[in-house]
């Protein structure tokens, strides 16, 4: 029954998806608003099916229908309700189906918000947004359909991966990247429509940003997020392995980083037409070249679901977009001629360009180094991987040297800076930096990079509130407000500026928790018996105890560790082993005690059958918790950027009321 | 020379300099995989590289100390068989039988010191095999009263 019904709204969606590209360009071209009308009658349709297709799936899964493949393979009558819910992710199938409602759902808010303000656009968009989805509709109704039936239906099911049912962070990582790598379509539908209709003005630009910023804020979560879940799941205490689907998610982060970047050029000085439209092709690129990683299985990884058959399909597609949007770039290119000129080399304009080469440079870097054991076994016929090493000796230069340029970007001057605005800019900042090398060597910081790392944080994190001071001080001295309300006022009188610097402030916060968990981080394994201690750093830890016990899906078996500092007891932690019925090794469960300074991290690695001893790994990493907080002041930065103002609300209220009131408008 | 000239020249540089990094990056990092019978093929020239070999654990080769954290075993790929040793405990995914691929180095033509061990996680469930240790037994095992020791 759900099968069918399932089945039946994705094929239906499917065909309603192509007669909304269809309608769409027709009704663009002959200019008959009824058929335009129609296509976003589509949108709706689909969005409403996809809706109701992802609803079907999760009463299947909570209802435990096993006579649902997906359902038998992903769920099973032990499993919590929680990690039934969001099993609609757990496995290929399923997160294709999550894709599509995330992509109906922001085809629907495009056409929607922007569809009285961008009215010549929005058909073209609606055609561009629907081609994608068309594309993942194809997917999810043949080769990857979620509600193929299973006859006759097993009395159980196998349940989620055990990995994907250990940490309730599963429940937002995957949908907030899902956001994040779907978002980036909206930017390129609306590139592609301004490419189509040769409407190449600063129109697009001003409505893309917004959109960009959305699908960047998204992306940044779920990576970061995506480091917190591997860091307190995975077990190895590590938050990052460059693995090829992490790689696979940073890479559209890198280009679509460097598009905020340089769209602001265009903005201002209506430079760089072209490099802006190859820089949103290529991010959308990546972001469906992210999907195929992970979905193909081509490369091993953590992450990646085992193989199927939609490999050779994506890269048909990736070669499709490519294709036909580099070609229409190029078939434009007369129109994205550029009218200004770079006026000095030292000036905001040739800081962002060196920003984008070398964050092109750490895109390519990663890219390569990804791709490197198929590249080679190609090529030279010989399996060769690059690991951890490679993608640390050439992107912490590439880091260091973007983290300084974060501090000198924002504050220099458009066209052509002075020498003494730059004395008056830079020298506190320059001095702090110092000083702050000073102090993290008087701490013990040791090697040339760490080094730096801390000199460009302190760089670009003073920089930041140095802007700050000086324009709540500014303000105060001529409206006469507060600090706090000055400080409040400037930030809203200029969200995308400071909503920017905040975000700039957060990418301090991760680069230090970073460095300071890389350089200062301690390790420790032996085997202890009842009652011993391991002593590491400041901390004795004592094993006390092992238990065990069944629950409904699992078996837990668990250690009882006292944790003392100087003799003094500060917490009691349970690393733990679990079986899980469906698989035949345990899944190790780490305990982690964060606290701003540093991350306690107890690995139960192993222990003997009667109790008597266990094998106890710990890790102290400082300012690991740093890392996510700057996340979230990253994301607190990107709504404070594209937060709307009344003034653009209440515009925006207008213009719709001016289309409403058109004559002849069904 | 113009601005654009200067520019060009600027990112030149810079390009190259990136270049140069990735090249030499790819140089230092590289690591070949390659499987037992191949290693055991060029024992001279394989001695002090890096390698990722890559095989199934030797079924009854598998020994783990647990006081000192060494672990040994016998990789193979049905061909040729390789001595591995490894100091830290087994990964949760690493059983006898199943694939591994261990990252180290092959000193002096016998062993082969594994600085990282990589057990393949399958997400196909597959049923226990007999003579397996199962959870159930753990279960007892563990809640034995204290003091009872085997």
């Amino acid at each position: 029954m759900i099968s069918t019904l399932g089945r039946f709204s994705l094929a239906l969606a499917f065909g309603l998806a192509l007669y909304g590209v269809v309608v769409s360009v027709l009704g663009a071209r002959r200019r008959r608003p009824s058929l335009v009308e129609s296509g976003r009658g589509a949108v709706y349709a689909v969005f409403g099916l996809a809706s109701f297709a992802v609803l079907l799936m999760e009463a299947a899964l909570v209802g435990r229908d096993f006579s649902v493949q997906y359902v038998a393979r992903n769920g099973s009558l032990g499993t919590p309700l929680f990690y039934t819910i969001i099993a609609l992710w757990g496995a290929l199938e399923g997160s294709i189906l999550l894709w599509i409602w995330i992509l109906a759902l922001m085809t629907l808010l495009a056409v929607v918000i922007e569809g009285g303000r961008s009215r010549e656009a929005i058909p073209y968009v609606t055609a561009v947004l629907l081609s994608i989805q068309v594309f993942f509709l194809f997917l999810a109704t043949f080769p990857a359909n979620p509600f193929t039936p299973l006859f006759p239906p097993p009395a159980d099911g196998r349940g989620p991966n055990p990995l994907l049912q250990n940490h309730p962070l599963m429940a937002i990582h995957p949908p907030c990247l899902y956001a994040g790598y779907v978002g980036w379509s909206v930017p390129y539908a609306f590139a592609m429509a301004a490419l189509i209709s040769g409407r190449l003005g600063e129109d697009w630009i001003r409505t893309v940003r917004r959109w960009s910023i959305v699908a960047w804020g998204f992306l940044t979560i779920g990576i970061i997020l995506g480091g917190w879940w591997s860091y307190a799941v995975l077990g190895w205490g590590g938050y990052w392995a460059w693995d090829p689907v992490e790689n696979a998610s940073f890479l559209p982060w890198l280009t679509g980083t460097a598009f905020l970047h340089t769209v602001m050029v265009q903005e201002r000085r209506k430079m760089l037409k072209v490099w802006n439209l190859a820089l949103i092709i290529t991010t959308f690129s990546l972001t469906i070249f992210g999907t195929f990683l992970t979905r193909s299985g081509i490369l091993s990884s953590v992450h990646a679901f085992s193989e199927s058959t939609i490999g050779p399909l994506f890269l048909a597609f990736i070669a499709l977009i490519l294709l036909v949007s580099f070609g229409l770039l190029v078939y434009r290119s007369d129109g994205l001629k550029a009218e200004g000129d770079l006026e000095s080399l030292v000036s905001r304009e040739s800081a962002f360009l060196m920003n984008n080469l070398l964050l092109l440079g750490f895109a390519f870097a990663v890219f390569l180094g990804t791709l490197f054991p198929l590249l080679s076994e190609a090529v030279r016929g010989v399996k060769v991987s690059v690991g951890e090493p490679f993608f640390n000796t050439v992107n912490v230069p590439i880091g260091l040297v973007l983290i300084f340029l974060m501090g000198v970007g924002p504050l220099i001057a458009w066209r052509r800076a002075s020498l003494e605005s730059l004395r008056r800019t830079f020298t506190i900042p320059l001095i702090l930096a110092f000083l702050g090398t000073g102090v993290s060597s008087f701490l013990g910081v040791r090697g040339l990079y760490p080094l730096l790392a801390f000199a460009a944080a302190v760089f670009a994190a003073t920089t930041v509130i140095q802007e700050f001071v000086r324009g709540a001080r500014t303000r105060r001295r001529i409206t006469g407000e507060g600090y706090l309300a000055a400080l409040s006022n400037l930030t809203r009188r200029g969200r995308r500026r400071y909503g920017g610097l905040i975000v700039h402030l957060g990418v301090v916060l991760v680069a230090i928790g970073i460095t300071a968990s890389t350089v200062f981080r301690q390790e420790k394994e032996v085997t202890l018996a009842r009652g011993e201690s391991l002593h590491l750093g400041r901390y004795q830890v004592r094993f006390d105890e092992l238990s065990a016990w069944q629950e409904p899906h699992r078996f837990v078996v668990q250690g009882t560790f006292t944790v003392l500092n100087s003799a003094r007891k500060v917490a009691e932690m349970r690393p733990s082993k679990r079986f899980y019925r469906s698989e035949q090794q345990p899944i190790g469960t780490v305990d982690v005690r964060s606290t701003p300074r540093e991350d306690l991290y107890l690995i139960l690695s192993s222990f003997a059958q009667d109790g008597s001893s266990a094998t106890l790994k710990m890790l102290i990493r400082p300012l690991v918790m740093w890392i996510w907080i700057g996340g979230a002041v990253m994301a607190l930065g990107a709504l404070v950027a594209i937060w709307p103002d009344r003034r653009r609300v209440l515009a925006a209220e207008a213009a719709k009321e001016r289309v409403a009131w058109q004559p002849g408008r069904s | 020379m113009t601005k654009k000239t200067k520019l060009l020249f600027g990112g030149i540089i810079v390009a190259a300099a990136l270049g140069y990094l990735i090249y030499g990056g790819i140089r230092e990092a590289a690591v070949y995989y390659i499987t037992p019978s191949e290693l055991k093929a060029k024992e001279a020239s394989a001695a002090d590289k890096s390698f990722r070999l890559g095989g199934m654990v030797v079924p009854g080769s598998l020994h783990w100390e647990p006081q000192t954290l060494r672990l040994s075993f016998l990789l193979s790929d049905g061909k040729e068989q390789v001595a591995v040793e490894h100091t830290g405990s087994p990964p949760d995914l690493f059983k006898e039988g199943a694939g591994a691929i261990v990252e180290g180095k092959y000193t002096n033509g016998q062993l082969f010191r594994a600085s990282t061990i990589l057990a393949k996680h399958s997400e196909e469930y597959r049923p226990p095999q007999p003579g397996q240790v199962q959870a159930k037994d753990l279960y007892r095992t563990l809640m034995k009263p204290q003091g009872e020791r085997r």
